[in-house]
């Protein structure tokens, strides 16, 4: 296999934004890819009004073209209108990949049935052009798994990968036939966060909240420090449990994944599903007032003090 | 509305495991097993669809050795009416579990089909939205709200960056999330009365559907382990050591 030309497509996630930051990260694991097999990529853009994420793509260094499939039955993106459609575009391809985001992991499997296709979901590194490795059991352990269909669906742990740099490149554009309209589904509304802090996943510095916090109100400490230092604010399950914040601030098995230069994690037990989530980072730190908090396992700085007058300090000292 | 809720015995979320010393899967043998959390949670709703008179029937569908009867029995006592256990000692592939539920779906003729959003042993996430494609259903995964409007079901589903609300056609397939419901505690009665509730065994033979693995699995290994680090004696040391020594700030 790795001897032969293969094609990969690679379906473009977009955000609030447009062009979301997270396929930079998708494209760095194509390249680790590239170093198994001489491989030709495609970057699919669907949706309405996309031709600018399809401008943004073409800057991707290192790629055949950019489909772009405008059109307005692929508005909202739904995976009722995706999937057939993809998996027709797919069939001629030996990778379709995604990244292992809310968007990828609710098309790819899909897509992935109507081909008759056992996908891979969570990719966390490449061994080789059919060898792929993904966590399971909340990462307490890896397995490598080796595939040989003809079509291989891959989503990608994007906190797993470096991100590859655009350029001032232009690969070409290539309009084709959008996906038409079902009957099974519509879209009803969205709620969007607000983005005034760098986005989870991507941010460079992450400052997460556990029960210790004790309340929504104490998370504004937090806020603050995230603040000084440009971080992203996380949280444990336990605070999004107790109604301190949102769902789509949780850090662990079930929620984000993430890997930053520092993570701060603050008033925060370490629970193995919420380590699952963070155990990547560069440089850990601890701040919990128990002594014995598993936190303090994977920390490599760890601070035994009350948070209420560690963390103003710390905001003071910054 | 009937419900059909497939459920899957795993790992109690409690238990600490590791891989085996061979690399050849985890060590798990005797650990304490339990219903997958999300899965819990989709049962709960179920239940609680029924209390409301919005459903009139919930049914339970496990697939797995005869063990599974143990969590069967747990979903019945938590609510559901009957159970269906799907017998096999092979372990499966999403795909393979998606084409054996797409048989019990075509059986039963459920309005709505919950699963949770992903079991916490193999972590994929693809089994409710594969069965979803099988059987040509809208699906809404990552669950965290349920409206049944008239001909049609309203799920809010989580996603990165917000909460977004579809409208799906019945019959539906429907993934849990956490913030769905918190499950609640079954009650002796209710544990005492599931025993008599009626569980049919279907030997998966019957059901016609090749199971086949397409993935080969070649190790499984521990991740890599982080360095035990250091306890700093105080915020201005934490600083210090952050600029001079990580020279991460």
């Amino acid at each position: 296999m790795s001897l032969m030309n293969s094609t990969a497509l690679v379906v473009i996630e977009q955000d609030a934004s447009g062009f979301s930051p997270i396929n930079l990260k998708v494209m760095g694991a194509v390249a680790c890819l590239r170093e198994f097999t001489v491989l030709e990529v495609d970057l699919l853009v669907v949706g309405k009004d996309c031709a600018a994420v399809a401008e943004a793509a073409a800057q991707i260094p290192g790629i055949r073209q950019v489909l772009i499939a405008d059109g307005d039955d692929g508005e909202h993106q739904l995976p009722e209108t995706l999937a057939p459609w993809l998996a027709g575009l797919a069939r001629d391809y030996s990778y379709l990949v995604s990244g292992a985001t809310t968007f990828g992991k609710n098309l790819l499997p899909r897509v992935a049935a109507l081909m008759d296709v056992q996908p891979i979901t969570d990719v966390v590194a490449i061994e080789s052009s059919n060898v792929f490795k993904r966590p399971i059991y909340a990462g307490s352990a890896l397995a490598s798994v080796m595939t040989d269909q003809p079509v291989n669906l891959l989503s990608i742990r994007a906190s797993a990968f470096t991100a590859v740099e655009p350029g001032n490149f232009a690969a070409p554009i290539t309009a084709i036939a959008p996906p038409k309209a079902q009957q099974l589904s519509r879209f009803v509304s969205q709620q969007q966060v607000s983005m005034e802090r760098p986005e989870l996943t991507a941010a460079r510095v992450v400052v997460s909240g556990g029960r210790g916090m004790q309340s929504s109100e104490n998370f504004q400490l937090l806020y603050q420090l995230a603040d000084k230092l440009g971080a992203a604010v996380g949280a444990s399950r336990a605070a999004v449990d107790a109604g301190f914040v949102a769902n789509d601030m949780q850090v662990g098995q079930t929620g984000k994944v993430v890997a930053p230069e520092l993570y701060i994690a603050v008033g925060l037990s370490g629970a193995i599903q919420h380590v699952a989530g963070m155990r990547e980072s560069k440089i850990v730190v601890a701040i919990n007032k128990d002594p014995d908090a598993p936190i303090f396992q994977v920390a490599d700085y760890g601070l035994v003090a009350d948070l209420f007058t560690a963390v103003p300090e710390l905001i003071e000292l910054l | 509305m009937k419900i059909l809720v497939a459920i899957k015995r795993v790992v109690d979320p409690g238990v600490r495991v590791r891989p085996l010393i061979d690399g050849s899967g985890m060590d798990i043998a005797s650990a304490k097993m339990s219903i997958n959390p999300f899965c819990e949670i989709a049962v709960e709703e179920a239940v609680r669809l029924k209390e409301q008179g919005v459903a009139t029937e919930v049914v339970v569908v496990s697939i797995g050795s005869p063990v599974v009867q143990e969590q069967l029995r747990s979903a019945l006592a938590l609510g559901a009416d009957r159970a269906v256990h799907i017998n096999t000692d092979s372990t499966l592939e999403p795909l393979a579990l998606a084409k054996l539920l797409k048989q019990v779906v075509l059986q039963e003729q459920p309005q709505l089909v919950l699963l949770g959003k992903q079991s916490i042993d193999g972590d994929h996430n693809q089994t409710g939205q594969m069965l979803a494609g099988l059987c040509g259903y809208p699906q809404g995964t990552f669950a965290s709200r349920i409206d049944c409007k008239k001909d049609e079901i309203w799920v809010t589903r989580e996603l990165d960056g917000g909460l977004q609300t579809l409208a799906l056609k019945l019959p539906a397939v429907i993934t849990a999330d956490l913030r769905l419901n918190q499950p609640r505690h079954p009650t002796m009665p209710n544990i005492i009365k599931a025993r008599q509730k009626p569980l049919v065994v279907i030997p998966l033979e019957d059901l016609g559907v090749n199971v086949q693995p397409r993935l080969q699995t070649l190790a499984v290994a521990g991740p890599k382990l982080r360095q035990q680090g250091v306890k700093v004696t105080d915020v201005v040391d934490l600083v210090d050591k952050l600029r001079q020594e990580a020279k991460v700030l």
